[in-house]
């Protein structure tokens, strides 16, 4: 038997709806991922040690256990003890602090890596040293790691994906249930890759954009 | 003792600075007063403390003994932890400081770089804020670069904002950490003419320069400094004509043309 696509159009808008989930689990938890990662850049660099110690735990299960399991945690686990997320937000925490202790060690470099001057410039005019953080030196440092940031939110794309394995309807299992009522895998896998790739497009579109943006004033 | 009244002749005390990196002594018991509207050039020969004294009066290098005064307070006074960082912070706001490289904000424009610490600390409205950068960026020449970053400005155009953004706080005192040094030649005196003319409006500053040219048109007094110590200190007329001690001799010959 041959391929035959034909049978796409009946199943376009189960694909489609499968996309803007996909698409509204990447952003969220691309949002998540960026502002965790510099919270918990700026953590890991000044907090007290009462805290910075808790938050060296998260980062090490983050990054050293793979997302499906801290996935299944979430979304299972959790239940036990009472807390009974809905998937998509189980997903959005799982694949946004995932990222964000990623996006944090790029932002510690950077920030480590920024003009000390700066930061005396800033405290030279009576800044604190937070004012002077949050004002002068982390704007810096997230600039300066803006595109392999854009990486890892490539990666963020595609490890959504895995949030299928909870329930979400985004386009993996969305493509898999067009392929449990039609038995065409190819057909439809296919269908799913070039729409990954087409929403790849658009995030790498918009990371020009904001590349553009801030070349100037680096 | 310290009193709180305010003399015309110490409107800036440095008291018996010093300052010591373990072993390494690099601020002997140096004093120095300053008056309200006097300029005062420190010059000396690389590793001879003079960054490190100028750094130590908005505490950017802690002395490790000795007191700061401006204007009858004291800069570097002995409070806990959290009270100190406050008192400081308040302090600075009054001293501003030029650095040798400018340190200007590279993701703001000349206009964000010089209002942001008044918006800040001040609270000053968006229009306070536009009319205070555009008064400033004015007097250094630099209104019709306002909305420029730093990346599209020269070297001593970057200079004249950075300026500008120290004037905005509106401080009683000025710092000036050798603020030509790394600059072309061609773009010296665009920045030399912006402190001269801070000269003629009587701020108070203390200049660290390598440029005895300047140090001698513009400074009331200059400061020889060697090893940690001030050698000789006088009018420029009598440090540059006519000075007294061998190592300011020595020192001038290699920077002077026509040295004494």
């Amino acid at each position: 038997m041959g391929l035959d696509f034909t049978i796409i159009p009946g199943y376009l808008d189960i694909i489609l709806l499968g996309c803007l989930w996909t698409i509204a689990i990447t952003a969220a938890a691309a949002l998540l991922s960026f502002f965790g990662g510099i919270l918990f850049a700026v953590m890991a660099l000044y907090a007290p040690a009462v805290i910075r110690w808790p938050f060296k735990v998260i980062e090490f299960v983050f990054m050293g256990t793979p997302l499906l399991l801290q996935l299944f945690l979430i979304y299972f686990g959790l239940v036990q003890i009472g807390i009974d997320l809905p998937a998509f937000v189980a997903g959005v925490i799982g694949l946004g602090l995932h990222f964000a202790v990623y996006n944090s060690e790029l932002i510690q470099t950077a920030i480590l890596s920024v003009d000390k001057g700066q930061m005396e410039a800033a405290r030279t005019l009576g800044l604190s040293r937070g004012q002077a953080l949050r004002k002068v030196v982390v704007p810096q440092a997230v600039r300066a790691v803006i595109p392999p940031i854009g990486n890892n939110m490539i990666a963020l794309l595609k490890d959504s994906a895995l949030v299928s394995v909870i329930g979400v309807s985004e386009l993996t299992l969305s493509a898999q249930r067009a392929i449990g009522a039609t038995y065409r895998p190819f057909e439809f896998y296919l269908l799913a890759a070039a729409f990954y790739y087409v929403i790849n497009l658009g995030m790498e579109w918009v990371q020009r954009r904001i590349e553009r943006r801030i070349s100037l004033s680096r | 003792m310290s009193t709180d009244q305010t003399h015309l002749t110490d409107f800036v005390q440095i008291r018996h600075a010093q300052k010591a990196f373990g072993q390494l002594e690099v601020l002997k018991d140096i004093s120095l007063n300053v008056a309200r509207g006097q300029i005062v050039a420190i010059i000396g020969p690389s590793g001879s403390g003079k960054s490190t004294l100028l750094r130590a009066i908005n505490d950017l290098d802690p002395l490790t003994g000795g007191e700061i005064w401006l204007d009858g307070t004291q800069v570097n006074k002995s409070l806990p932890h959290r009270q100190y960082e406050k008192h400081i912070n308040q302090m600075r706001q009054e001293i501003g400081m030029v650095f040798q490289h400018f340190n200007l904000f590279p993701h703001m424009t000349a206009r964000e770089n010089v209002t942001m610490a008044p918006k800040m600390l001040k609270g000053l409205s968006n229009e306070a804020a536009d009319a205070l950068a555009e008064e400033q960026l004015q007097k250094v020449g630099m209104l019709e670069r306002i909305d420029y970053y730093p990346s599209q400005l020269s070297g001593g155009q970057k200079q004249r904002v950075a300026i500008a953004r120290a004037l905005a706080m509106k401080p009683k005192l000025m710092l000036f950490d050798e603020a030509t040094s790394a600059l072309d030649p061609e773009l010296v005196d665009e920045v030399n003419q912006v402190m001269k003319k801070l000269a003629e409006e009587q701020m108070t500053m203390i200049i660290v320069t390598h440029e005895m040219d300047f140090a001698a048109a513009v400074c009331d007094r200059v400061l020889f400094m060697d090893q940690g110590v001030v050698v000789e200190e006088g009018p420029p007329e009598v440090i540059f004509k006519r000075p007294e001690k061998e190592r300011t001799r020595a020192f001038l010959r290699k920077h002077l043309e026509n040295a004494p």
